[in-house]
């Protein structure tokens, strides 16, 4: 089994929830961007896995295709809530490992509605938000993050900071859909949305799309790719465990700590070994707990974590330098893929102002309630 | 055609039972071979897959805020702000539900803090036919 190998890959600038023009069209322009990044065509991919949610049922990644050029491949779609897009590229690495295809194509798309997410009652009987407490995200992870409060008495300002950190990442980041600096009193003076998440601490919710072009080693170094290219050390997917409160209380943290032990066991590195981390901080609160569950830093440190600035751009590890779901936005089907854009681009010394030095690995991650969790960590080739 | 609204109000969720005698209680599923207490009816334990293990339990009324979160914001028509909480219940069990008889304030709310469980009409909530619901609330204990 060889390596496989991300050889093209791009995003479009995030955009206002519900006005692109339609889905075909943003995951057909994505896909030339990251076809052109690979001085490729869509005459030699092989297979399209295709991550969107929202429109799961309706064939997206053929829709793709007829935008860009129908020529007869096999498209798999794939639906995994807002692990969709990293399903998506882990499929079409999958196929490549497996020996199936030399080049292939994935792309994430997702377009948007503005408001909650969650919440939606059944059709039977009464609706009981509000009534059976909250079932919005917001809430969800307030919740998860007030657990990490009970823990280890996490601040409602340590949660804050986290959104201080990635707005003003996204300000060095002309793909961010806002950029837009955000300081700590602004963040906890915003509107409260659910105890501890105000409006600047929630993502989001953006129209958005990403494109990778994955190739074999062997196609890789026949097209003279190497230069450019980033490698796969790692793919895990994970689903969520037992867990005594799970009804109740989605837990966000297992399938990500089972996820992530995986994935440095494949890459055979550690946490220390990364140069930067892209993270799924849907919300303020949730990017608190991924520190831990990543193990970038011990059980019950992530409050002080955030205090140190150790994940701000300059620190020891930094984290969301794009700007996260926070700022740069949170499309969906998009996010996993345009994660492992963000990262791919730093391994290529290609991100301009908001470069992490001398990057070597990077790690990806994202989760789906629901429940599932991919992780990816890349490294630099040449 | 609507249906006549039944004359006692319909329990807001499965695991609320209503007895014809006697209080309104909570009712979870326990597993006889690996003793975990969850809500709702399974094909087999969630927890260890057992098969043909499954039994109801009379979930306890009485229990400990676990983690909550202060609603502010919610789908139209939702009243705002309330407290929504996790409640471990003794014996087994965790329910999420309004937390109610305290101000929705993180000064006063304490995690950890005795809670009970208490019924009553679903906020005045009606289905399409017409029907109240018992529904189930915490306050502090
Ligand atoms: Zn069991």
């Amino acid at each position: 089994m060889s390596d496989a190998y991300v050889v093209g890959i791009d995003m479009l600038k995030f955009q206002k929830a519900g006005t692109a023009k339609s889905v075909q069209d943003l995951g057909g322009r994505v896909a030339l961007l990251a076809l052109q990044d690979a001085g490729l065509t869509i005459q030699q991919m092989e297979a399209l896995y295709c991550g969107n949610l929202y429109q799961a049922g309706a064939m997206v990644g053929q829709r793709i295709l007829q935008e860009i050029g129908q020529t007869g491949i096999p498209v798999v779609n794939v639906a995994n809530a807002c692990a969709t897009g990293a399903t998506a590229f882990r499929e079409a690495w999958m196929a490549i490992q497996a020996g199936a295809y030399d080049l292939v194509l994935a792309v994430g798309v997702e377009q948007m509605s503005a408001g909650l997410l969650g919440g939606g009652g059944g059709a039977k009987g009464i609706p009981k938000e509000g009534l059976l407490g909250s079932a919005t995200m917001p809430a969800v992870f307030a919740e998860a993050g007030q657990e990490h409060a009970r823990k280890y008495g996490t601040t409602f300002e340590q949660f804050a900071k986290v959104s201080v950190k990635n707005h003003h990442h996204s300000t060095l980041n002309p793909k961010a859909m806002y950029q837009i600096e955000t300081p700590l009193e602004t963040v906890m003076n915003a509107e409260m949305i659910a105890y501890p998440n105000t409006k600047l601490m929630c993502s989001v919710n953006v129209d958005g799309a990403a494109a990778a072009v994955l190739a074999s080693e062997k196609k890789a170094k026949e097209l003279g790719l190497m230069k450019r290219a980033v490698r796969i050390k790692a793919s895990v997917m994970t689903s969520d465990p037992w867990q005594e409160r799970d009804l109740v209380m989605p837990d966000v943290n297992t399938c990500t700590r089972n996820a992530a032990k995986k994935a440095y066991e494949m890459a055979g590195i550690g946490p220390e070994d990364l140069s930067l981390v892209e993270l799924h901080d849907c919300f303020a609160t949730a990017e608190i707990l991924h520190y831990e569950n990543l193990l970038l830093c011990g059980e019950g440190e992530a409050g002080r974590m955030i205090d140190t600035g150790a994940v701000a751009l300059g620190g020891k590890i930094p984290v969301n330098v794009s700007g996260g779901l926070l700022s740069k936005g949170h499309p969906l089907g998009a996010t996993g893929i345009a994660n492992i854009y963000e990262v791919s681009t730093h391994l290529r010394g290609e991100a301009d102002k908001r470069q992490v030095p001398n990057a070597r690995f990077g790690l990806t991650h994202v989760i789906g309630l629901g429940s599932a969790c991919g992780i990816h960590v890349l490294e630099k080739v040449a | 055609m609507a249906s006549e609204a039944a004359a006692r109000p319909l329990p807001v969720v499965d695991f609320l039972k209503i007895p014809d005698a006697g209080e309104p209680y909570l009712e979870g599923t326990r597993c006889k071979a690996c003793g975990s207490v969850y809500l709702g009816e399974r094909s087999a334990c969630s927890k260890c897959g057992a098969v043909g293990q499954l039994e109801p339990k009379r979930l306890a009324n009485e229990g400990e805020l676990y983690v909550y979160s202060i609603v502010h914001r919610s789908f139209p028509g939702v009243q705002v702000p309330y407290v929504s909480a996790v409640v471990d219940l003794k014996g087994g069990g965790t329910v999420k539900g309004n937390l109610i008889g305290i101000d929705p304030s993180p000064e006063k709310i304490k995690m950890g803090m005795p809670v009970r469980v208490v019924f009553q009409d679903a906020l005045g909530r009606k289905d399409r036919d017409g029907n109240s619901y018992l529904s189930y609330f915490f306050e502090p204990a």
